[in-house]
C-alpha cells in the first residue's frame, strides 16, 4: 500500500483582491483543520454560509490524532462523512493492558450490539481532513475555502469582528459578524487578543512514531505499563489503515529531543516493541503533554473551539473527540443566533456547555498521565501496587488508568435543559448524547435511529403522536401511527435505551443532546421546554 | 468464606478516590506520609468493623509482598 499521498489544495485569488471590493460573511472560519471544516458544513446544514481561512494548502502532515469515537462518527453521519470514515478507519472496540509482560486487564468499550457506529476507529488526521475538505467542496454557495490566507491581525466591536488577511497576492481584509478560531493548540488568534492560556506541563517526553510495517496484530489497543522491552516506561500500540501503526514510547522527563528524534536512536526502540519484522518510520514526534484551556471560549464576536481553546494529552482520545463537540454544539446556535431565532446571548450557553466538556477532558487525561507518570514515592508505590493487585483482585483492574476513552459529556444541568422529569428514570436523560437504536421505516427499510434525527429541533414520542406546527416529529412504536412519521422499535431497544414509556415525549437538540423528556408530554410544557433549549427563557 | 470484597465496589468513583488518595499525600514528607496512611486505616478498619474481614485483608495485602 503506498503511503499517503499529500495533494495541495489549489490557491485561489479572493475576489477581494481582484475587485477591490470589501464582503462581509456572516461567519469567518480561521483554520481547516478537523474542528473547523466540520464547523463550516455544520453551518452549511444550517444554512449558513461562512469562509474558511486558512494558512496552509496541505492536509495534516502527520497522522496526528488517529482515534474517532463513536460520538464523533455520530456527527460525522449527520454531517454527511462518517460512512466513508469508518469503511477506512481500522475499528477497535478492546484495549488490552500488560504490566511487565503479563496481559492483566482487557476491556470493551461497546459490549452490546445495536448500534450503526463502533467504539472508535483509528483513522490518520489527514483522511480526516480530505475527506472533510471534500465533503465541504459540496457546498460551493455556502462555504468558500480559502487556502494560503493567513490571517495576521484581527479586531472587533460591537457591530463585527475584521481579520487582515495575507495571501501570495497581497492583504486584503475580510468582515464578518463572528470569528470562530479553530486555529490549533498555538493559536495565532489567541496570541494576537493576548488571550492566556492556563495548563499543566508534563514533565516526561513522549516519543510518537508511526511506522509502515505488515503485521497481523489485531484491531485492538494496546498498552503496556513496565514492559521489559521498554524498561520502567510505558508503551502504546495501535493499529491504522494502510498498514500504519501508532507506537507511543515514555522517555524520561531528561531526554534529549533531537537526539531522541534520530532513526538511529527510534529503530532500536521500535524493533523491541515489533520484533524483527521489516519496517519503515513514517512519521516521528516527540512530545511534552500539556493540560489545559483558556478561561472563556466566547470572546463577544470571537469564539474559540478545538486546540486553540483547549488541549489534554494524547491518552483517551479527548483532543480531536472534544475539538468535533465543540463544533457540533456551537454551529446550530451560531446558525441560530444569525437567522434571528434565537438571541446571541444563546453564544453563552456554548461557552458553559463547552468549557464544561473540556474541563472533564482535562480532569480524566491528566489523570491518565498521572497514573502513568507517577510524581511521588506516594504515588508510585500506589500506582506499582495498583498492577501488582490486578492478577488476584478484580476490583484493582479497574483503576488501572491507561486512558479513559471519549465519552460525551453530558450537559444536564445547564441553561438549555429542562429537569429531568421524576416519572422517567435512568437512560437518556436530559443533557445526555442521544442514544443510537436500530429501526425499520415504514416503507419497511432497515436504518438507525439517529439517521433520522437530521439536524434541526426534533421530537422524539414513544408510541402516540403528538403534531405540532414548529417542530418536526417521529414516532416511535410498534406499527406505524396514522398521521406522523412512525420508525419501527424492530428490538424494542430505542424505548429501552431511552427508559421510555408509552406515550413519553423527548425533545432533541440540534446536536442530537436531549433537550428535556416528559413521561406525560403537554403541548404547553413542550413548547415550553423549546424556547428554554433555543436560550429564549425568562 | 470469604468475607472481604475483592470485586469492583466503587461505583464510578474509583478514579476520583485514587486521586483523593494522590492529592491527600501532596507535600508530606515521608514520616508525615507514614502517619497519613496508618491514621487512615485506622478509620477504614473502625468503619469495616468486622474483624475478621480486616484479617482478610491484612493477609491478602502481605501476601503480595512475598511475606
Amino acid at each position: 500500500m503506498a503511503r499517503y499521498q499529500y495533494q495541495p489544495f489549489d490557491y485561489v485569488p479572493p475576489p477581494e483582491l481582484s475587485d477591490g471590493k470589501g464582503r462581509r460573511h456572516p461567519v469567518a472560519i480561521v483554520g481547516a483543520g478537523p474542528v473547523g471544516l466540520a464547523l463550516a458544513i455544520d453551518l452549511a446544514l444550517h444554512d449558513t454560509p461562512c469562509v474558511v481561512l486558512d494558512d496552509n494548502n496541505v492536509v495534516s502532515v502527520g497522522s496526528r490524532a488517529i482515534c474517532w469515537s463513536k460520538r464523533t462518527l455520530e456527527i460525522f453521519d449527520r454531517l454527511g462523512v462518517g460512512e466513508r470514515m469508518v469503511a477506512k478507519g481500522v475499528t477497535w472496540k478492546v484495549g488490552r493492558l500488560y504490566h511487565r509482560d503479563r496481559e492483566v486487564y482487557s476491556f470493551d468499550l461497546l459490549p452490546e450490539a445495536g448500534h450503526k457506529n463502533p467504539a472508535f476507529i483509528n483513522l490518520q488526521q489527514y483522511y480526516v481532513e480530505q475527506y472533510l475538505v471534500e465533503r465541504a467542496r459540496e457546498f460551493p454557495r455556502l462555504i468558500d475555502l480559502r487556502f494560503r490566507n493567513k490571517v495576521v491581525a484581527v479586531a472587533q466591536d460591537a457591530a463585527g469582528v475584521r481579520a487582515e488577511v495575507e495571501t501570495p497576492d497581497g492583504r486584503y481584509r475580510v468582515e464578518a459578524d463572528y470569528l470562530i478560531a479553530c486555529d490549533g493548540a498555538n493559536s495565532p488568534i489567541r496570541r494576537m487578543m493576548n488571550v492566556a492560556f492556563h495548563s499543566r506541563i508534563f514533565e516526561e517526553q513522549f516519543l510518537i512514531t508511526d511506522i509502515e510495517m505488515k503485521a497481523d496484530f489485531p484491531s485492538e489497543r494496546w498498552f503496556w505499563f513496565d514492559p521489559s522491552f521498554h524498561n520502567g516506561q510505558s508503551a502504546l500500540l495501535h493499529k491504522q489503515p494502510d498498514d500504519i501503526y501508532r507506537i507511543d514510547l515514555q522517555l524520561p522527563a531528561d531526554a534529549d529531543p533531537e537526539h531522541e528524534k534520530k532513526p538511529e536512536n527510534v529503530i532500536p526502540r521500535i524493533k523491541a516493541v515489533v520484533g524483527d519484522r521489516p519496517f519503515e518510520i513514517d512519521w516521528t514526534s516527540l512530545y511534552r503533554f500539556q493540560c489545559g484551556r483558556i478561561d472563556r471560549f466566547v470572546h463577544d464576536r470571537i469564539i474559540f473551539a478545538g486546540d486553540s481553546a483547549h488541549v489534554v494529552s494524547p491518552f483517551g482520545a479527548r483532543g480531536g473527540n472534544g475539538g468535533i463537540q465543540d463544533a457540533d454544539n456551537l454551529a446550530w446556535k451560531l446558525a441560530a443566533v444569525l437567522a434571528g431565532k434565537a438571541p446571541p446571548a444563546l453564544l453563552e450557553t456554548y461557552n458553559e456547555e463547552r468549557v464544561h466538556g473540556a474541563d472533564e477532558n482535562i480532569l480524566n487525561s491528566s489523570r491518565s498521565t498521572n497514573f502513568m507518570t507517577p510524581k511521588t514515592a506516594f504515588e508510585q508505590a500506589l500506582r506499582d501496587e495498583v498492577l501488582s493487585l490486578v492478577g488476584d483482585h478484580p476490583f484493582a483492574r479497574r483503576l488501572v488508568n491507561s486512558g479513559r476513552l471519549s465519552l460525551p459529556c453530558s450537559l444536564a444541568g445547564f441553561a438549555l435543559q429542562s429537569d429531568d422529569d421524576p416519572e422517567l428514570a435512568g437512560a437518556t436523560a436530559p443533557g445526555d448524547a442521544c442514544a443510537d437504536a436500530p429501526v425499520r421505516d415504514e416503507a419497511g427499510r432497515s436504518g438507525w435511529l439517529l439517521d433520522r434525527l437530521g439536524t434541526d429541533f426534533v421530537l422524539l414520542t414513544f408510541g402516540a403522536a403528538m403534531p405540532r406546527q414548529d417542530l418536526r416529529q417521529i414516532v416511535i412504536a410498534q406499527a406505524p401511527v396514522a398521521g406522523a412519521a412512525t420508525l419501527i422499535d424492530t428490538g424494542g431497544l430505542a424505548a429501552q435505551r431511552y427508559g421510555a414509556v408509552e406515550g413519553a415525549a423527548y425533545l432533541i437538540r440540534p446536536d442530537q443532546h436531549v433537550a428535556a423528556r416528559f413521561a406525560r408530554p403537554t403541548p404547553g410544557r413542550i413548547s415550553a421546554a423549546l424556547a428554554r433549549a433555543c436560550g429564549r427563557r425568562g | 468464606m470469604s468475607r472481604l470484597t475483592t470485586d469492583w465496589n466503587l461505583g464510578t468513583a474509583g478514579d476520583d478516590i485514587y486521586a483523593a488518595l494522590v492529592e491527600a499525600h501532596r507535600g508530606l514528607s515521608e514520616e508525615e506520609a507514614r502517619r497519613l496512611d496508618a491514621r487512615l486505616i485506622l478509620l477504614l478498619a473502625n468503619h469495616v468493623g468486622d474483624a475478621e474481614t480486616i484479617r482478610e485483608a491484612i493477609a491478602q495485602a502481605r501476601r503480595g509482598l512475598g511475606k
